[in-house]
């Protein structure tokens, strides 16, 4: 769906959902996610729709995900950084200390 | 020329929602009166409990009505759902209070059990859960916290669902909802009274003053009594996270969707609904003191709204002497006392006459001089 201009950059190595993955220095988390072909990064809280980034710019809350282990990051406001791990997430996040957040 | 009604209910909270809503199931002609979205409106602030654990201490008759509504509270989220569609998310579990010192532990002990052997009082029971007990109940409990009290009758809703249920209901019961009719002037004119509302007049042959704060101005002239002041409450809402909290508790409760709320607090501070920063460090200090892995959560809102409070903190419910057709209802309980309201309440508006039993809350109470 998305393609690059042929802009040559630096590359940032990271992992979407465990599997590596060469972003571009610079990039935001979405744009990574879009490059890398992840439309849907995320479900909703109450009824399990798919969500993804829309409005890449901080106010549509859709880009959701979990930035190297903190859950509900928006992924259009943070640029990726080496060796970040991006999460896509399932439902509510889950609080810490709580049964289901005994890891 | 007025529009006649039966009945004028003044003022669209969720006190006037859940009369107009038992009004119009009994057949009554009502028209509910409401301001527009500028308004003092505690319905629309409100934490969301139906809770009954330590009310009516010093009023007996109050804890009774209390446990009444808590208990007529299945029946009207029932009959909400059937007429509207709307599931106004009630939950019964049964109800915490957190306490965080030996000290806070004895005095709830030592309230509760003066509440319920107070004469007349319908007596429940409540449970005294030590910190392992509670532990047991609430996984994830902060290492300050000593134990809690644990009534089965508390229980709460979606605050704002239920308003817009009993609207929905009445509406569709032929009830006539009219927003943007604040109410300026109530006079009695030929045998009925006429409400000047907005930019016309209703008519109606009873009146039921439900306007929270505004009760205490549009009273008088018809003989009623409400010596109400407005109280700050404010609310901190997070992130939803997955549900676990099994039981909502004074202070903070989880709603279905999994949006935590923390609440419960209490200052005088006039017609203010600005927000004091200083309160929501308190209550987030508290919160994290007895779930310290709220910790990292994001807080999506925070809001003050303004609770009706009368001198003594219990309901008013009055009938005019003077100006007989006329009732005044004020409490600042109106999503637990919304049942009660529905189904107790407006049977006895329509009957014309509150009973006996209701006597006790009278303005009357209140009237008394204050020694110098």
């Amino acid at each position: 769906m998305f393609r690059r201009l042929p802009d040559g950059q630096a590359t940032v190595p990271v992992t979407i959902d465990g599997r590596p993955f060469t972003a571009r220095a610079g990039d935001s988390v979405a744009a990574t996610l879009f490059a890398a072909g992840v439309s849907a990064c995320r479900t909703t809280p109450v009824s399990g729709a798919a969500r993804g980034p829309f409005c890449m710019m901080g106010v549509c809350f859709d880009c959701l995900v979990t930035i190297d282990g903190r859950p509900n990051q928006q992924g259009c406001l943070v640029a990726v950084a080496d060796g970040m791990r991006i999460e896509r997430q399932s439902g509510a996040r889950i609080a810490a200390d709580t049964p289901l957040g005994q890891s | 020329m007025a529009r006649e009604f039966d009945v004028a209910v003044v003022g669209g909270g969720l006190v006037g929602g859940a009369i107009a809503y038992g009004l119009a199931r009994l057949g009554r002609r009502t028209a509910l009166l409401d301001e527009g979205d500028i308004a003092y409106r505690a319905s629309r602030g409100n934490f969301g409990l139906v809770w009954v654990q330590g009310k009516g201490l010093g009023l007996a008759p109050y804890g009774n009505w209390t446990q009444r509504a808590a208990r007529l509270a299945p029946e009207l989220a029932r009959s909400l759902l059937q007429e509207t569609g709307i599931d106004v998310s009630l939950e019964q579990p049964g109800g915490l209070h957190v306490c965080l010192s030996e000290a806070e532990m004895d005095s709830r002990v030592a309230t509760l059990t003066r509440l319920v052997e107070q004469p007349g009082f319908e007596r429940y029971a409540f449970e005294v859960l030590d910190r392992a007990a509670l532990a047991a109940r609430l996984p994830g409990i902060g290492p300050g916290v000593v134990g809690a009290t644990y009534c089965a009758l508390d229980g709460h809703v979606n605050p704002l669902r239920l308003l817009r249920a009993l609207h929905a209901a009445f509406v569709k019961l032929g009830g006539e909802y009219l927003p943007l009719h604040k109410a300026q002037r109530i006079e009695r004119r030929n045998g009925r009274f006429v409400v000047s509302a907005g930019t016309g007049e209703i008519g109606a042959a009873q009146v039921v003053l439900t306007a929270g704060l505004g009760n205490a101005v549009l009273g008088p002239p018809l003989g009623l009594r409400a010596m109400v002041r407005p109280q700050r409450g404010q609310v901190i809402v997070l992130e939803r996270v997955r549900r676990f909290l099994a039981y909502p508790m004074a202070t903070i409760r989880q709603t279905d969707e999994g949006t935590v709320l923390i609440g419960d607090s209490q200052d005088e501070s006039g017609f203010n609904e600005s927000l004091s920063t200083s309160i929501s460090a308190t209550q987030a200090e508290r919160a994290l003191r007895i779930f310290p892995g709220l910790r990292d959560a994001r807080v999506n809102r925070t809001w003050a709204a303004l609770r009706v409070m009368s001198p003594d903190g219990f309901p008013i419910y009055e009938q005019s002497a003077s100006h007989p057709g006329a009732f005044l209802v004020t409490c600042h309980s109106g999503v637990t006392l919304a049942g009660a309201h529905a189904f107790d309440l407006a049977p006895r508006i329509v009957a014309g006459e509150l009973g006996a039993d209701m006597k006790p809350f009278s303005a009357e109470r209140l009237n008394v001089q204050k020694a110098a």
